[in-house]
């Protein structure tokens, strides 16, 4: 993506420094996650902190907003020592922190949001109508339009990091920390986000802005901090490096952005969705009249930024989510709000969004993970107390190989087989999720978010996977935040806005700004179906 | 019959109910500000329990009601203390811990009421909480009797309802209260201290829980034996879903109960053809229905029941 | 824990000697707290346990009435174990048992004609049915209306308690015995558990359970059912994506639970009593939750820790006819090894590391 136009050159300003971390270090029970940082930031200037999932930015920040002490190292907030030991010592220096999830209370006005852990003017009573009139003024200050009396839970979520920004600014932040801010907005709220941003430099603030995407970077921010692995590679002048650069440090080496895949054969279809609505968890709409469809040895890849119903077509196909409109029909058969078992049998896997608390059963061991769907089916049991069945019983040797099997061609790192799967790392829960699915030859995957939060290693060896699958005509819906994934493996890219499909494009002839429009909202392809408005 | 209807009996049904309800309104208050700060304690019963006979005991020793009061509010406070360290520093599973807290005031209570007074053939009394008629107040037709002419306990129970809704919505404690409930990582970040907060309520709580048994041993039965409370902390609990944590909706549901309790009472009086013992069941049946009525709607603050710890990521 | 130099560092699974001491740990500090509750009591703590000792093992007999005692304790605490396997708090052991003792004594008085190979194991079926029974209600209204089951099967309880209380003063009382005490008339020979060793009050009952406690391991860990109900209780999101009916696990974990403590009922009642009485269930359903947890919710732990609280409540019955202590301080040292239970569990995911 290119850069944001109408911002004027930057250069990075020489002002004081009001915050300095000096050799932070900070362990967790098996990963390093601080190594030894140096990291400053000046005042009247947007500083990034640049790095790819785990590299420790949001850690570094934790740390600094008292949330996390460091093992080592030493801070200093406005040229004197400080000693955060909880977000309370960092707030009452001036330091605000905007999380990537939101910490917003549903139930609660904005107003009580804001207030809250604050000493009232009425103490021991609020006083909603004073703070009102406080976030009324701020909200006109910086641009930052909100309803005061309205509850979380009725906000979008642009707003709701409004009222995130607002509680700094309330506090008198005039140092103010947005992790990932970006992560959950269109470009237009983008865009707004940035002058907001702007105009906080200006007034002498210091932003610290923690972003893995480099053209945020490069659209907004005076200086950038690259993290890699823990450890601080170097902090440039954005005005004096580029994206590449700035990828290279990051990653440690040449980043390939695009995958070789054969061209395979098109089969028969194998999901076919069909005017599909469902609502969300709030009694929302998540997906209205969706249609589409994916073939045998196809990965139709769907973009879109997150909360667009992503979440909610995922479920509703496996059958964790009941449609109220529409049809899923899987292999030619009608599987609209059948349960997940039925489903399953029909030859679907499904890797989820959510690993631990979906995909996996973290006190199981790794072999009894393996048999989360089949544990009914031969050779692991017969079935269950069917007069026809000859044993009642799960087959432990079956068992035994086949997680062996899984572990060595899948290079699952763990100690044994019968380990608590809480004990394995990130990467190697995502292989076994993998291996667990993919080993049930599926005549359909649905992955959604498969490489979220993991290093350019596992990401590279489950695109590699999902490839071989494809060829082995297995169809692919790929659900996916991380639009190069996306673009990189989809044969077809369907972009997903508020619900519905908003267009379809062949793989190669995807133009990353029209997908980027249609991302936003901003634009429409001319979609065949209409919704025929009947009832199922 | 005729007398089942009539004025005099109506008046005096509900003074049973609201009298009878008291107990049960100081356990539900307190069970509802230690469950909006996220903590579910189900060992309200073996609170309310020990509550009773430390009111008991303290007004027996030292002939003084007050004395016997207070000491059944710090036992409470005390059996709070003991929960909230085990829900909020130790992180324990709150609902086996609960059942822990119960067993132990049931074992406890007995056994200290066994040591105290021994087995005698003549339980030991006290003249207890009798009716405080208030001046005035109480000669109003009808609501005059059933409001005003209770004893001091029925007052106090009245008065904080409506202070505990003022505390939780109009007070920054209460906002802080709230927000731990429902997302205590939110109010960490913000300074609020989630774990003194906790502490906090689930002390209060103890202390009303307390407050509720001492009502049953000194104003209610003026006695004390084992078991007493036969399951009204567990039907405390129930209420506070029922209300959906608000106390005024709670009072409603503890009425409720209250009226069962009461017309179990009057059918036996009367001589009713029904065997008592299903009239016993009344408010455990009642219970049932309420929680299968209410429960699917019911959701309660997002962290109940989970304990907070700093820094999951 | 600064100032000591030391802290508490976190590690992701417990070390193995831990895991075993734990729940040992936990009964020594539950009965050294009881100890000063005993002092408190006015008697002297060495006098006190002497006393539980020899009553829980002191002769054959004592040994017999421990085991007898333990017997339905191990059956409540093996159906606890599969309800909390799959997180689903039975509280309702009381309740379940009282309803298969009241099958078992009608059944033993109106079918006591029966042959006992025929009449025997239909008693322990229907008795397993009743508690059964009694316990899927709470369940269903817990899988289809995410009602609290631990309010309901408490609430169950009264209400069996009650019910067993009118039915030994009205319907099942037996008219023969002067004075109107309310119990039921005995039931038919045919109907009793044989006594294992003669002179004393071991029922076969102990047999039923340490089968069932084979049954159990086998049901939970060998058979895809019992799979199912683990990983309902371990991660219910990942089994519902995992095909499982997360609805018929809890449907199933409360009626086997409920099921066994139907069939302690039975034991009592075709074993021990041969009556039905008020008090039939002194708190066994209660004493079964503990028991289940010191058992670290395995079948084989929980025999053995039901053989010691089997060994408590005979000892503390010692205790109060000798010395005096009054009984109910079993209660308070059930309560407190559940909470140090639990607390050394935490203490075992911790380990002590110089700063």
């Amino acid at each position: 993506m290119k850069p944001e136009q109408g911002f004027s050159l930057r250069e990075a300003k020489a002002g004081a420094a009001v915050v300095e971390m000096r050799g932070i270090t900070k362990r967790f029970p098996g990963v390093v996650a601080n190594d030894r940082i140096d990291f400053e930031v000046r005042a009247g200037e947007v500083h990034a902190l640049l790095g790819e999932n785990g590299a420790g930015k949001t850690t570094l920040m934790n740390v600094l907003y008292g949330l996390y002490q460091p093992d080592e190292g030493e801070i200093f907030v406005h040229g004197q020592k400080a000693a955060l030991k909880s977000p309370r010592d960092a707030i009452g220096l001036g330091i605000g922190m905007v999380h990537q999830h939101f910490m917003l209370i549903p139930p609660l006005t904005v107003t009580e949001n804001v207030i809250l852990g604050l000493r009232s003017s009425k103490e021991p009573f609020l006083d909603t109508n004073q703070a009102e009139k406080r976030i009324a003024d701020l909200s006109k200050r910086y641009g930052l339009k909100v309803d005061p009396q309205a509850q979380i839970w009725q906000l979008s979520v642009g707003e709701q990091q409004r009222v995130e920004i607002i509680k700094a600014l309330y506090r008198g932040a005039d140092i103010l920390i947005l992790d990932e801010p970006t992560s959950v907005l269109t470009p237009p709220e983008v865009r707004e986000l940035f002058v907001v941003l702007q105009r906080m430099a200006e007034e002498g603030k210091a932003v610290i802005f923690i972003t893995h995407k480099l053209h945020e970077v490069m659209s907004v921010s005076h200086r950038v901090t690259v993290l890699r692995d823990g450890k601080a590679v170097s902090t440039v002048e954005t005005g004096k490096t580029d994206e590449k650069e700035l990828a290279r440090m990051m990653v440690g080496r040449e980043v390939l952005f695009r995958l070789t895949k054969k061209p395979v054969p098109k089969g028969d279809i194998v999901l076919q969705v069909e005017d599909l609505e469902t609502l969300s968890d709030r009694g929302l709409p998540a997906l209205k009249c969706l249609s589409f469809s994916v073939r045998q040895g196809e990965i139709l890849g769907i973009a879109g930024v997150a909360g667009n119903g992503q979440k909610e077509l995922a479920e509703v196909i496996t059958g964790l989510r009941k449609a109220t409109q529409g049809r899923v029909i899987i292999g030619g058969r009608e599987m609209t709000d059948r349960s997940p078992g039925e489903i399953i049998e029909q030859g679907v896997s499904y890797i989820p969004e959510e690993r631990l608390e979906v995909g996996l059963i973290m006190d199981f061991s790794v072999a009894e993970n393996t048999i989360l769907e089949t544990r009914r089916r031969p050779p692991f049991s017969d079935g269950w107390f069917l007069p026809s069945s000859k044993t009642w019983f799960l087959n432990p040797q079956a068992i035994k190989r086949h997680a062996e099997d899984l572990i060595s061609d899948y290079d699952v790192k763990t100690p044994s087989k019968d380990v608590p799967v809480k004990q394995l790392s990130g990467g190697n829960l995502q292989r076994l999720i993998l291996a667990r699915e993919l080993s049930r030859q599926p005549k359909l995957l649905i992955a959604a978010q498969p490489t979220r939060g993991l290093d350019v290693g596992a990401t590279e060896y489950i695109h590699s996977r999902l490839i071989k699958q494809r060829e082995r005509g297995t169809a692919i819906l790929l659900i996916s935040e991380d639009l190069d994934e996306v673009l990189s493996l989809g044969d077809r890219i369907a972009v997903m806005y508020e619900g519905e499909i908003v267009g379809i494009v062949s793989g190669e002839e995807a133009e990353v700004e029209e997908i980027g429009l249609m991302m936003a909202g901003a634009k429409r392809m001319n979609m065949e179906s209409q919704c025929s408005g009947g009832a199922k | 019959m005729e007398t089942i209807l009539s004025q005099a009996f109506m008046i005096s049904l509900l003074s049973a109910t609201l009298r009878l309800a008291t107990p049960i309104i100081f356990a539900a208050l307190g069970e509802i500000f230690t469950e909006r700060s996220g903590i579910l304690n189900l060992g309200v019963e073996g609170i309310m329990l020990m509550g009773a006979f430390a009111g008991f005991w303290g007004a027996y020793e030292t002939g003084n009601l007050w004395l016997g009061v207070l000491l059944g509010m710090v036992v409470g406070g005390l059996m709070g203390l003991l929960m909230g360290f085990m829900s909020v520093t130790l992180r324990v599973d709150q609902v086996i811990s609960g059942m822990g807290i119960y067993f132990l005031g049931l074992g406890l209570s007995s056994f200290l009421y066994r040591i105290a007074f021994g087995i005698r053939t003549v339980p030991p009394t006290i003249e207890g909480f009798g009716e405080t008629p208030l001046p005035l107040l109480s000669r109003i037709p009808i609501l005059g009797p059933i409001l005003f002419r209770q004893g001091i306990p029925v007052y106090a129970a009245m008065v904080l309802v409506p202070l505990s809704v003022i505390l939780l919505y109009r007070t920054t404690l209460g906002l802080k209260i709230r927000a731990a409930g429902e997302n205590p990582r939110a109010a960490d970040t913000l300074g609020v201290n989630v774990f003194l907060v906790r502490y906090l309520c689930v002390i209060l709580g103890g202390v009303l829980v307390g407050l509720g048994g001492v009502v049953l041993s000194t104003a209610h039965l003026k006695m004390f034996w084992e078991n007493m409370t036969i399951g009204r902390g567990f039907i405390a609990v129930a209420i506070v879903y029922f209300g959906k944590w608000h106390p005024y909706r709670t009072f409603a549901g503890a009425l409720l109960f209250g009226g069962a309790y009461a017309l179990q009472l009057w059918f036996q009086a009367l001589g009713a053809p029904v065997p008592h013992q299903l009239l016993l069941m009344l408010p455990y049946i009642l219970t049932i229905a309420v929680l299968a009525m209410v429960a699917r709607g019911a959701k309660g603050p997002a962290a109940l029941g989970t304990p907070y710890k700093r820094g999951e990521a | 824990m600064k100032f000591l130099r030391l802290k508490l560092e976190e590690q992701p699974t417990p070390s193995v000697p831990m895991r075993v001491l734990a729940p040992i740990l936990a009964v020594a500090m539950a009965l050294a707290v009881s100890i000063a509750l005993i002092v408190l009591a006015g008697a002297s703590p060495l006098v006190a346990y002497a006393s539980l000792f020899k009553g829980a093992f002191g002769s054959v007999a004592s040994l017999a009435e421990t085991i007898a005692k333990a017997t339905p304790l191990m059956l409540v605490g093996l159906g606890i174990t599969i309800s909390f396997r799959c997180r689903v708090w039975n509280i309702g052991g009381e309740g379940q048992l009282i309803m298969g003792a009241i099958i078992a004594t009608w059944m033993g008085i109106a079918l006591g004609r029966m042959p006992a190979l025929l009449l025997l194991p239909s008693i322990v079926a229907l008795g397993f049915v009743a508690g059964a029974l009694w316990g899927a209600m709470a369940g269903v209204l817990k899988a289809k209306l995410e009602v609290n089951e631990v309010i309901v099967t408490i609430m169950m309880n009264y209400v069996a308690i009650y019910g067993l209380n009118y039915l030994v003063r009205g319907p099942l009382r037996d008219p023969t015995i002067a004075g109107g005490f309310p119990q039921s008339p005995r039931i038919a020979p045919s109907a009793e558990l044989p006594r294992l060793i003669s002179a004393t009050r071991l029922h076969a009952g102990v047999l039923i359970a340490l089968l069932g406690a084979i049954l159990v391991y086998v049901f939970l860990f060998r058979t895809p059912l019992g799979y199912e109900v683990r990983a309902v209780g371990a991660n219910p999101r990942a089994a519902c994506y995992g095909g499982i009916s997360v609805m018929r696990s809890i449907v199933l974990a409360m009626s086997l639970s409920g099921g066994l403590a139907g069939i302690a009922g039975v034991g009592e009642i075709c074993g021990l009593h041969y009556r039905l009485l008020d008090g039939i269930s002194t708190g066994y359903g209660y004493t079964g939750i503990v028991v289940a947890l010191l058992g670290k919710l395995h079948p084989f732990g929980v025999i053995l820790a039901a053989l010691f609280f089997g060994a408590m409540v005979v000892g503390m019955e010692a205790m109060q006819r000798t010395i005096g202590t009054p009984f109910a301080l079993v209660l308070a040292i059930e309560g407190l090894v559940v909470l140090f239970m639990l607390s050394g569990e935490v203490l075992t995911r911790y380990r002590i590391r110089r700063v």
